[in-house]
């Protein structure tokens, strides 16, 4: 069987891809990679659908045998060092590995996830429509559990892959912010004025006590109104939900699906991955737009992904900055698509 | 001049369309436990898919409110409201009318731990808590917590009961539980500071069936009280694949 050796998982890897759709209503977790863009450049890079499921590494990426003629792999998120067979090789690149080769994923430089994918992805069943990881309710990935040293990830198709490898060059890689944006909302009324002004006009820590289901924080108490207790009602990816004692806390892609407290605002799903980069002690500032922009700025987002993945250099040829300039100012997000440049 | 209406012809509110994001819209339509909001809910659940709009991804129906997940390449907010608020406004009553399951329960003993204590408190003999519990007609409100876990309404004000102090770190699978005043039957084993009462051998939620969850939101729900003996052929059959529940009609 051609597979993957988990060597060393490292201090926590899960399979994810773009979460497990449609059974919300039924209590199951959506799961699916936290950096959603870095998931989808990894794929691209490895020659991949965007959302194939991945091996998502937290801090640190831990060490691979390949149990295969050949495979080609690919590593983005953070900056994380890598090397094969003891030899540094770059990330946000893909690398064609042979039978024996060790892919070694150092501790993360800066950022916090990333994400390794297999061209032709792992051979492992979709539960309920995903191969994600859930492991409160073991489900997906590897028996619905965390990988570990000496478990064999099957690969689905490994060595039908085309062409030369590619890279992106560094100056291209998705960058770190520490401004996020959010969509006010849906309970924003259930705070007063000045609870609103200091949640968008202060820096919040990220607390240790920050994992997938959600991050939390710690800085000036943001007032509610009236109780902080709602009724339950449905969770959003993003959701930045205030507790009793006023301090944030943001739903990622582990929450579950309903939840009691009042919500002030939700992360635009753009920033979800620079969120999902910070790490705990990082400072983050919050900023309102409207729907209508974060609903473009998801569309740039893809758009800039996908712009970039048929723009990859190809290993030995020449560089075309001006596409892949372009594509870096829509992959961040930063421009508006007014500025962009005509499709 | 204005007429009032007597209450049960005023027609209701329309709901709030409030923003989650840049893929989802709460549609709420009150901010309490009541069953009039559940009708409007699930009756506007009932319409979101009949009308299959392009974009909208699924829906979670709550006690007070619909959570509708969108695709914003596929619509855009601007869009769907309108198009939700056409939708709500004629909406009607729930045309689907929900399952009645009987769930059978084994109370009691190492079934349910917190039976004595239960009766303690409220000053009744275990039997009596077990004929409260049993004799009552609960409504799914809605699944959330776990897989399969679901929330209900209907739990008889005497037997109202405030959380446990320090949550137990795992309640078994199949837990019939009561918290405040609500009761759960627990699809797989969680955390929780509910007093659990006794257990079921249906499993609310199994990958092996076709359709691994058994109660949606809007089915009603009545326990069953059966003896040490029946919950052990019962769970082995269940075990097998059996639901092991049945239909009012049937029962």
């Amino acid at each position: 069987m051609a597979a993957l050796l988990v060597v060393d998982p490292g201090p926590l890897a899960t399979l994810q891809d773009l979460g497990r759709v449609g059974y919300q209503r039924f209590g199951v977790t959506v799961s699916g990679a936290l950096d959603e863009r870095a998931l989808r450049l990894a794929n691209r890079l490895a020659g991949n659908e965007a959302g194939e499921a991945a091996i998502e590494f937290t801090l640190a990426g831990g060490t691979y045998a390949v149990e295969a003629a050949a495979c080609r792999i690919a590593v983005a998120g953070g900056d994380f060092p890598l090397s094969i067979n003891g030899r540094r090789a770059g990330a946000y690149a893909s690398h064609t590995l042979k039978r024996g080769d060790r892919l070694a994923i150092g501790r993360a430089q800066s950022g916090t996830r990333g994400y390794l994918a297999v061209a032709g992805g792992f051979d492992l069943p979709r539960v309920l429509g995903s191969r994600s990881t859930h492991v409160r309710s073991g489900l997906g990935g590897m028996d619905g559990q965390p990988l570990k040293a000496g478990s064999r990830l099957p690969l689905a198709d490994a060595e039908r892959f085309d062409g030369p490898d590619r890279w992106l060059k560094t100056s291209l890689w998705p960058k770190a912010r520490d401004v996020v944006r959010v969509v006010l909302g849906p309970q924003d009324d259930l705070f007063t004025e000045e609870g609103k002004t200091t949640f968008l006009s202060s820096a919040y820590r990220i607390l240790s006590q920050s994992d997938r289901m959600g991050y939390r924080f710690e800085g000036p108490p943001i007032r509610h109104a009236a109780d902080y207790n709602i009724v339950s009602d449905g969770i959003a990816p993003g959701s930045v939900q205030v507790i009793g004692s006023g301090q944030p806390i943001i739903m990622l892609a582990d929450r579950q699906t309903t939840g009691g407290y009042a919500k002030i605002a939700t992360v635009i799903s753009a920033d979800l991955p620079v969120l999902a980069q910070c790490r705990p002690g990082n400072a983050v500032r919050f900023r309102a737009v409207g729907v209508e922009e974060a609903e473009d700025l998801r569309a740039a987002m893809l758009d800039g992904i996908e712009r970039l993945a048929a723009a990859f250099y190809r290993a030995g040829s020449a560089a075309d900055d001006t596409a892949n300039l372009l594509g870096v100012n829509l992959i961040d997000g930063i421009v508006s698509p007014e500025e962009a440049p005509p499709r | 001049m204005s007429v009032s209406m007597p209450p049960s012809q005023k027609p209701a509110d329309p709901p709030r369309f409030l923003p989650a994001g840049d893929g989802a819209v709460v549609v709420e339509f009150g901010s309490a436990v009541d069953e009039a909001l559940s009708d409007r809910v699930m009756a506007m659940d009932a319409r979101i898919a009949e009308a299959g709009i392009e974009g909208v991804v699924e829906t979670v129906p709550t006690y007070r409110s619909l959570l509708v997940v969108y695709d914003p390449l596929a619509i855009r907010a601007r869009q769907l409201i309108p198009r939700l608020a056409e939708l709500a406004a004629n909406a009607g009553e729930a045309t689907t009318v929900g399952r009645r399951w009987v769930i059978p329960v084994c109370y009691g003993g190492d079934h349910g731990e917190d039976l004595e204590w239960v009766a303690k408190v409220h000053d009744m003999t275990p039997e009596e808590v077990i004929a409260l519990h049993s004799e009552a007609i609960y409504r799914v409100y809605m699944i959330g917590f776990t897989p399969g876990f679901a929330y209900l309404g209907g739990l008889p004000e005497i037997l109202h009961t405030p959380r446990r102090e320090t949550p137990r770190t795992l309640v078994p699978a199949g837990s019939v539980a009561i918290g405040g005043q609500q009761a759960a039957v627990f699809s797989v084993a969680a955390p929780s500071g509910w007093h659990m009462l006794g257990r079921t051998p249906v499993r609310t939620f199994d990958l092996k069936r076709d359709d691994p969850f058994l109660i949606a939101p809007g089915d009603r729900i009545r326990f069953s009280p059966v003896a040490a003996a029946e919950f052990a052929a019962l769970a082995a059959r269940a075990e097998a694949g059996d639901i092991v529940a049945w239909h009012e009609e049937e029962a």
